[in-house]
């Protein structure tokens, strides 16, 4: 669908404008935690590079890697392929390090972080606390726990369950920790997926990443609960650079779920994450997203720019990844969560809801890059386009020369919603052996007035129609979320649309 | 119930008058059947009844209760206890058909100010009209009306009738797609619903669906307008004679 010469009906205009403007204040995260925070001087330099590495007590080595990457970064270009627009980024005209400065002296322990952070994150709905059921009490049947780490703005400001994991021996800290405490794995591994030198924006972070979380899970071991990271943007005219590396050893299994906000800004922020996965032989890690960033008002003001690169390695033969991610948030999105499957018999899976309403810009897909014998790969995108969005489908299916016996399911549906959005799908598919088969469906369809005329003559309002129908569409990939987050996710694909049919 | 005065609907888009004045009383607790050749306009009244778009009233009221529909939404008129049972269902893929009564159900209730239904009693109720109507769990599972047959997709909408429990119930060519046995299941479990409160009204083209549901009025509709309305002998009348004979009385 072209975006400029769509025919608007009479009448339509008028209603859309309105139900767009009844949209405004829909975002449930908008709120901003009013706290004391210590800033890096604005701007990018060698200094700010060095400082950011001196603040996390970083050894030697992290910060020649850093100043490596600051100085490659230099001599990069902005990537401008992908169909977003949005204003040149001033990168001098951001702060590159902040934290709450009751952060200063790093808590020990739980009890003693800021209450006010504790305060913010209970807010989001994030559970910083495991006294009750440290100290034995049942969890409600049901009711599985989940490890957080907790990232605010430029730091961690506390991980929870960390002894208990500890005991199976499963590290879950903060990557600035890691690197203090676990200084020969992050060294074998950081980079190691997603080189320093391979975007534009990973370059970036490599060079003045502040934070994120780091897991390890040993041979043998399945994860005794599921971990998840929850991150924060709070300061202004901050970008959040995080960095997260999951290595998964032989033969064993992580749930990871990642979840984001940010507060309503007229300014756009930053935010420019790499994370790294690694599996050896026989490992598994299921890595889930919900991505709700702030995405901007109506009129396409403010919101969170994320370019972000995401790449699993199945290094090990048999291992299997599997993303899932739902993009709500956000005014520009630029990711593709990929896998290079390079073990024999080793697993790609990706599933997609990108939803994008008003101003929004999404361009995101997956890569899966066959290297190995019998690999198999599946990838299946919802995209929902409302208002005046514009939603981008981008993936590669590359099947390399030994890579034989391989297989691809692309799956690609896109749905739109009302008469000025745009739905795009661009899928490049290489094959370099005669073996290997690669499998394309796609799909573009309109939010049908006769499925919600029924619906509504059953008794349920507009709004109450779509989510239905939307949920509907989606339905494969809400089912490949771990539970919890799937009842979140069918809520926000509700609210995100809110208001997105006239 | 149902009180029909003098309405006149045109299409939104065009200039086409569709209904000329249409007059209808429905009283509690009765059966009016309304049949009429092709394009006289019975679906597009159940369709303007039920608050469909792309319609425009241009004189005329309807009123379920003494109260006016026409400027309710939808779903008002829905929870307001009016009941289209659709001629052509729709498909909703992804969407469980007992996701969709439970939501359905629950949406109802809450727009009439009622506590919603437990998932245990919804279970044990929509196990229970399933089961009268022939529709086994698989088919509660499958998406709404997905891959459904015809008389799959009609025993449906008769089961949403049952769930909704609806005072007006509106049938658009119930029996068009179905053989006699389907048509059979189908009057039985409307049959079940008659008591001396709801009221039905059925648009139908053929005297056989009025065997196996009895009407207790016939009206005749052409060109807009009803043009004769008897008793159940009318609808006989018309499948002997067809609709020629009556039109040429009316002109």
């Amino acid at each position: 669908m072209a975006m400029d010469d769509i025919q608007v009906k009479d009448g339509v205009d008028a209603e859309t404008v309105e139900a767009v403007k009844a949209l405004s204040g829909t975002y449930k995260y908008g709120w901003n935690t009013e706290i004391e925070m210590e800033y890096a001087p604005k701007g990018l330099s060698e200094d700010i590079v060095r400082l950011i590495s001196s603040k996390n007590d970083e050894p030697e080595w992290m910060l020649d890697w850093r100043l490596a990457a600051y100085r490659r970064w230099l001599e990069l270009i902005e990537p401008d392929w992908a169909m977003v627009d949005y204003p040149t980024i001033d990168f001098q005209d951001q702060y590159y390090y902040a934290r709450p400065k009751s952060m200063e002296e790093k808590p020990k322990s739980l009890d003693e972080v800021d209450p006010k952070l504790l305060e913010t994150y209970k807010k989001l709905g994030i559970p910083l606390k495991e006294q009750a059921l440290l100290a034995g009490v049942e969890a409600p049947e049901g009711e599985r726990r989940v490890a957080v780490d907790a990232v605010f703005d430029s730091v961690s400001v506390g991980t929870t369950f960390k002894a208990e994991l500890r005991k199976a021996g499963v590290i879950f800290c903060s990557i600035s920790e890691a690197i203090r405490e676990h200084p020969e794995l992050v060294r074998k591994y950081l980079g190691s997926v997603v080189p320093v030198s391979d975007n534009y924006y990973a370059t970036l972070n490599s060079a003045v990443f502040s934070d994120g979380s780091f897991v390890y899970i040993p041979p043998g071991v399945r994860c005794p609960m599921e971990l998840s990271t929850y991150f924060r943007i709070n300061a202004e005219n901050t970008g959040q650079f995080e960095r997260t590396l999951i290595i998964a050893d032989k033969d064993s299994y992580v749930s990871y779920l990642e979840g984001c906000t940010a507060p309503q800004r007229d300014v756009a922020q930053l935010h420019a994450a790499v994370v790294e996965l690694v599996l050896l032989d026989d490992a598994e890690i299921k890595y889930s997203t919900v991505q709700n960033w702030f995405p901007g008002d109506e009129n396409g003001k403010g919101g969170i720019y994320n370019f972000v690169t995401k790449r699993a390695d199945c290094r090990g033969d048999r291992s299997k990844v599997m993303w899932t991610q739902v993009e709500t948030g956000s005014a520009v999105t630029w990711k593709y969560p990929s896998c290079v499957l390079r073990g024999d018999d080793s697993q790609g899976e990706f599933y997609s809801i990108a939803i994008a309403n008003n101003m929004q810009q999404a361009d995101t897909g997956t890569k899966m890059v066959h290297l190995g014998k019998n690999t198999k790969s599946r990838i299946v995108s919802k995209g929902i386009s409302a208002g005046k969005a514009q939603n981008t489908y981008r993936g590669l299916v590359s099947m390399h020369p030994k890579a034989k016996n391989s297989r691809n399911y692309t799956q690609c549906d896109s749905l739109l919603i009302g008469d000025k959005c745009g739905a795009h799908t661009v899928p490049y598919i290489e094959v370099k052996n005669n073996s290997s088969r690669v499998e394309h469906e796609a799909t573009t369809s309109k939010v049908d007035d006769d499925q919600l005329f029924y619906c509504r003559s059953r008794g349920m309002d507009e709004e109450e129609a779509v989510a239905l129908v939307v949920n509907g569409f989606c339905k494969e990939v809400l089912q490949a979320l771990p539970m919890e987050f799937a009842m979140e996710a069918q809520a926000l694909v509700a609210i995100s649309l809110e208001g997105s049919v006239g | 119930m149902l009180n029909i005065k003098n309405l006149h609907v045109k299409l939104e888009e065009e200039d086409k008058q569709i209904l000329k004045g249409v007059n209808l009383f429905l009283e509690p607790g009765k059966v009016h059947a309304i049949m009429g050749p092709n394009g006289s306009g019975k679906s597009t009244l159940s369709y303007v009844l039920s608050g469909k778009g792309g319609y425009e009233v241009t004189d005329g009221s309807a009123q379920l209760e003494g109260v006016d529909i026409l400027d309710m939404e939808a779903e008002e008129r829905a929870a307001a206890g009016l009941f289209l049972a659709f001629q052509y269902p729709v498909e909703i893929p992804g969407v469980g058909n007992m996701t969709f009564l439970r939501t359905a159900v629950n949406a109802q209730r809450k727009l009439r100010g009622e506590e919603e239904m437990s998932a245990g009693e919804f279970l044990k109720v929509v196990r229970a009209k399933a089961k009268d109507l022939k529709i086994d769990a698989d088919m509660l599972k499958r998406p709404v009306n997905v891959g459904f047959s015809g008389g799959e997709k009609k025993r449906n909408e008769i089961l949403q009738m049952a769930m909704l429990e609806p005072k007006m119930c509106i049938l658009d060519e119930t029996d068009s797609g179905l053989d006699v046995d389907a048509m059979k299941l189908v009057a039985q479990g409307v049959n079940a619903l008659r008591d001396d409160k709801r009221t039905f009204l059925v648009i139908t083209h053929y005297q056989r669906l009025l065997d196996h549901i009895k009407p207790d009025v016939v009206h005749i509709m052409a060109n807009g307008r009803i043009i004769k309305t008897g008793g159940p002998e009318l609808a006989l009348e018309v499948e002997n004679n067809g609709y020629a004979d009556l039109l040429e009385e009316v002109a």
